[in-house]
């Protein structure tokens, strides 16, 4: 039986290479030279204090960081985004792409004694899921799950989907204890508060405003796994005060937003700590300006040109974010197996901007200015708020006066949810597929007033529509591969939303912590390889 | 009886300013734009409108708001101030999990302001317009002017970073210490730079105030009078100008006592104190109305009840006030 898995490593592997993004050290950083130590205790900052630590329930980056430690999923996925065995020891995919088989581990123990079996599995995908995880809901709506024995789980799915295979990690499909939840209200069972999972870690404190704390699963099922005796997550609320932990010694690990940029080069000059970019290749997150099409002057396509050539992405990329970002050229981002290049670009020239809005008959009033817009900016800190400026200042120079408008994150999200703004900025991650977090925020299909991360910005184009649906179903990778090109070339072409930056999370880690981030989900890996190198 | 009439009218006034004060809470929060639907959707990165619904529809944001206030107002005359929309367990729980923390870092703060300020503020007064009446009006306006995260940081720098006597942050080191009282001393470090930062300022208020008022008492004629009398320097400062001089100081002190409970948030936040005004902070801007109405209530509770104690000891310090009613 020829496997399309194999197939689709190969390529997927192949297009890494192509676009430059595999590391030359596959394991990044972190990887073992000296000899592991058995025990030690980590500690971690987190902020903001999650909401809770069951996956799927809530979805907050806090919630994440914890809960992988604790529940797994069945794969996992290396920094090119390939499926590695977790709870499924080894898994097949029909030549067709409609029948997934996955082949379970049978040495896994819940945390409370009780064997993990395929009907946890059936429960998790058919019930849980359903119920409450916003972000997997539509993947796993079009598989129907069946168990032919305690250790064997069946997919069967209509049509091919192309995101199916990378949709099995801990937060994609946090796999969950049937015997706990199932015929209960998910959301209010007990066990949210004392989590039951599979993972190196069980579930010990929770103490309010001060830490969640992680001790050792003794009866984890690989072998002197895992190393840590315990982690403790900091709830540490001022971004200072964590770099300060940092140097002090009393954190041993911040990641994603936890440190500002500001402070992320004085941290890596430090002969004790470490600073990696990599492991958020499953998130992918961008940055962007989003225009309002549906208003005037946005609906103009030579309006949204202007405003990317009169953006210097480069100062942006250096000046804001200090050079821990990357200057994207779509909707893709470039560690993605589906990315390209060879697409419309929009070099610094405020002279094309000009000329681009004089053909539009936008021509200067006696004060220079051509048009007025408002810009509402994430209101995620100082970092954002001279994006914001940064952005009034260059479109200035080409004479769009724009006007800044104040919020707090409530107010933000509900402006642009309910397209009440002319341009925002924001960023989102694009996830493990483009069918899953591209696709979201540009097919007329998802233009959903009133919800968050929809099409807010109401692009629509037939062509872009039909592309994405098409690259989804595709089964044959290679035609996937061509039709996510095509798409990205016309999305570019007509700047849906003006890209700004790619955003670059550092892990900052302790120079003796080891195999931090070993794979595709960086700091969210279960963390039971994770060790203190003996001094 | 007199003092029977007046907490019993006292109690009436207060539970109306305190309905009066949620009522308005109420409709104040909700005047906010967004609600925790969209900020939990925010956070996620991810929403459906099935998502958005349904929290809605668990919060109970779905029905019309005078039907909300009316179930609000209901739950808490039963002393049920609801579920964190956020946390999802009962806001009480929350209130007073955080409240010893708070408590224990503003009484510490508000304690050291109160016996300091005005010592050194009556020392000023007594010595004024010389070289230690100068110098400690500067540094006293150094640390009533410098922004109070700003004085946090730089004395995690100097007594943590540099020296390494005291620890940056947190209530309690992790690795639990065995024995009540290493327990105790372990809070105490951890208590000494927060409760520093927050009571400086305060320190910076009563000194300045003391100072002032002294000053402007001890040139009234009575104290003529007294020193006339041929009494000691220090017996008309003590006896005859300080007691008057203390009225103002009482004033300011229940006033302040009343934000025992809100009025650390600055500090909580540098130094991650677990405590009660971060809660608050956090809840406004995740649209936790029912964990904000429950912070608001118990400050507005604090407040009503530090001032009926301010006019108690007004009277006691100066018979006059309330003797013809």
């Amino acid at each position: 039986m020829g496997l399309y898995r194999t197939m689709a490593i190969a390529a997927v592997t192949l297009a890494g290479v192509m676009a430059g993004s595999l590391s030359p050290h596959p394991l990044g950083a972190g990887t073992a030279h000296a000899e592991p130590m058995q025990g030690g205790t980590l500690n971690s900052t987190l902020w903001p204090e999650p909401p809770g630590i069951i996956i799927g329930v809530n979805l907050n980056a806090p919630t994440l960081l914890p809960a992988t430690k604790m529940f797994e999923g069945l794969l996992t996925y290396d920094f090119n985004l390939s499926p590695e065995p977790v709870l499924a020891k080894s898994w097949e995919v029909s030549e067709d792409g409609l029948t997934y088989t996955f082949h379970l581990r049978d040495d896994v123990k819940w945390h409370d004694g009780e064997p993990f079996t395929s009907e946890d599995v059936v429960y998790t995908l058919t019930e849980f899921i359903p119920e409450v995880h916003a972000r997997s809901r539509p993947t796993f709506a079009r598989a129907e799950v069946t168990a032919p024995d305690d250790y064997t789980v069946v997919l069967t799915l209509k049509e091919p989907y192309g995101p199916m295979i990378r949709s099995f990690d801990a937060i994609g499909a946090p796999m969950m204890p049937a015997h706990i939840y199932k015929g209960t209200d998910i959301r209010n069972n007990p066990a949210n508060r004392a989590p039951v999972g599979t993972g190196p870690f069980k579930f010990s404190e929770w103490k309010s405003g001060e830490y969640i704390h992680l001790v050792k699963n003794d009866d984890y099922y690989l072998e002197n796994r895992p190393y840590l005796d315990e982690i403790y997550y900091r709830f540490i609320p001022d971004s200072a005060s964590r770099a300060l932990a940092l140097e002090l010694g009393q954190v041993q690990l911040a990641t994603q937003n936890d440190i500002e940029l500001v402070d992320v080069d004085r941290l890596e000059a430090m002969p004790n700590l470490e600073v990696t970019t990599k492991g958020w290749e499953w998130g992918a997150p961008i940055s962007w300006l989003e225009m309002n099409v549906r208003r005037e002057p946005f609906d103009d396509v030579r309006f949204r040109k202007a405003v990317m050539y009169a953006l210097d992405h480069e100062f942006i990329r250096d000046n804001i974010f200090f050079g821990w970002a990357a200057i994207p050229t779509g909707p893709i981002h470039s560690s993605s197996p589906f990315y390209t290049d060879d697409v419309v670009t929009y070099p610094y020239d405020q002279e094309k901007a000009k000329a681009l809005l004089d053909e539009m008959g936008l021509t200067p009033d006696a004060n220079g200015v051509r048009a007025k817009i408002g810009l509402l900016g994430l209101p995620y800190g100082e970092l954002w708020d001279r994006l914001s400026q940064y952005i009034k200042q260059s479109l200035g120079e080409v004479g769009i006066e724009v006007t800044l408008e104040a919020s707090d994150v409530a107010g933000w999200g509900s402006r642009i949810a309910n397209w009440d703004v002319d341009m925002s900025t924001t960023y989102l991650t694009t996830l493990s597929d483009p069918a899953l977090g591209v696709a979201r925020s540009y097919i007329t299909e998802n233009q959903k007033q009133g919800v968050l991360f929809t099409n807010t910005s109401g692009y629509s184009n037939p062509e872009v529509d039909r592309l994405f649906a098409a690259a989804a179903s595709e089964p044959n990778p290679d035609k996937r591969m061509e039709m996510y090109h095509e798409v990205q070339k016309i999305i570019a072409d007509e700047v849906a939303l003006a890209w700004l930056v790619e955003l670059q999370w550092p892990t900052v880690h302790s120079a003796n912590l080891k195999n931090v981030v070993r794979n595709g989900l960086g700091p969210n890996d279960n963390f039971a390889e994770a060790y203190f190198e003996s001094e | 009886m007199r003092h029977l009439g007046f907490v019993a009218g006292w109690v009436v006034k207060a539970f109306v300013v305190v309905l009066a004060i949620t009522i308005l809470n109420f409709f104040l929060i909700r005047m906010a734009p967004g609600d925790p639907a969209i900020v939990l959707a925010g956070e996620a990165g991810a929403a459906d409108e099935q998502f958005m619904a349904q929290v809605r529809q668990d919060f109970g944001l779905d029905k019309p708001l005078p039907v909300q206030l009316a179930a609000y107002v209901g739950n808490v005359l039963t002393l049920d101030l609801g579920q964190s929309y956020r946390a999802q367990r009962p806001v009480v729980d929350m209130l007073f999990e955080r409240l010893p923390a708070t408590l224990l870092l503003t009484g510490t703060a508000y304690l050291f302001a109160l016996i300091v300020g005005p010592l050194l503020g009556a020392l000023a007064a007594m010595r004024s317009r010389t070289v230690f009446d100068s110098a400690l009006m500067v540094v006293a306006l150094f640390f009533y002017a410098t922004p109070i995260f700003w004085v946090g940081l730089l004395l995690i720098l100097v007594f943590s970073v540099n020296l390494g006597w005291l620890p940056p942050f947190g209530m309690q080191s992790l690795i639990p210490v065995s024995g009540t009282l290493n327990h105790v001393l372990d809070v105490a470090r951890h208590l000494v730079l927060p409760a520093l930062t927050l009571g400086l300022f305060y320190v910076a208020v009563y000194v300045r105030l003391t100072r002032a008022s002294m000053l402007e008492t001890a040139s009234l004629d009575y104290v003529k009078t007294a020193r006339a009398k041929g009494l000691p320097e220090w017996r008309v400062a003590t006896a005859h100008i300080l007691r008057t001089a203390l009225l103002p100081i009482i004033t300011f002190a229940g006033l302040q006592a009343g934000h025992l409970v809100g009025g650390a948030v600055v500090v909580e936040t540098v130094f991650a104190w677990p405590g009660i005004g971060r809660l608050a902070f956090d809840a406004l801007f995740q649209r936790d109305y029912n964990l904000l109405l429950g912070v608001f209530l118990l400050s507005a509770l604090m407040v009503v009840f530090f001032n009926m104690l301010t006019d108690i000891f007004l009277r006691i310090a100066d018979p006059r006030i309330g003797g013809n009613s």
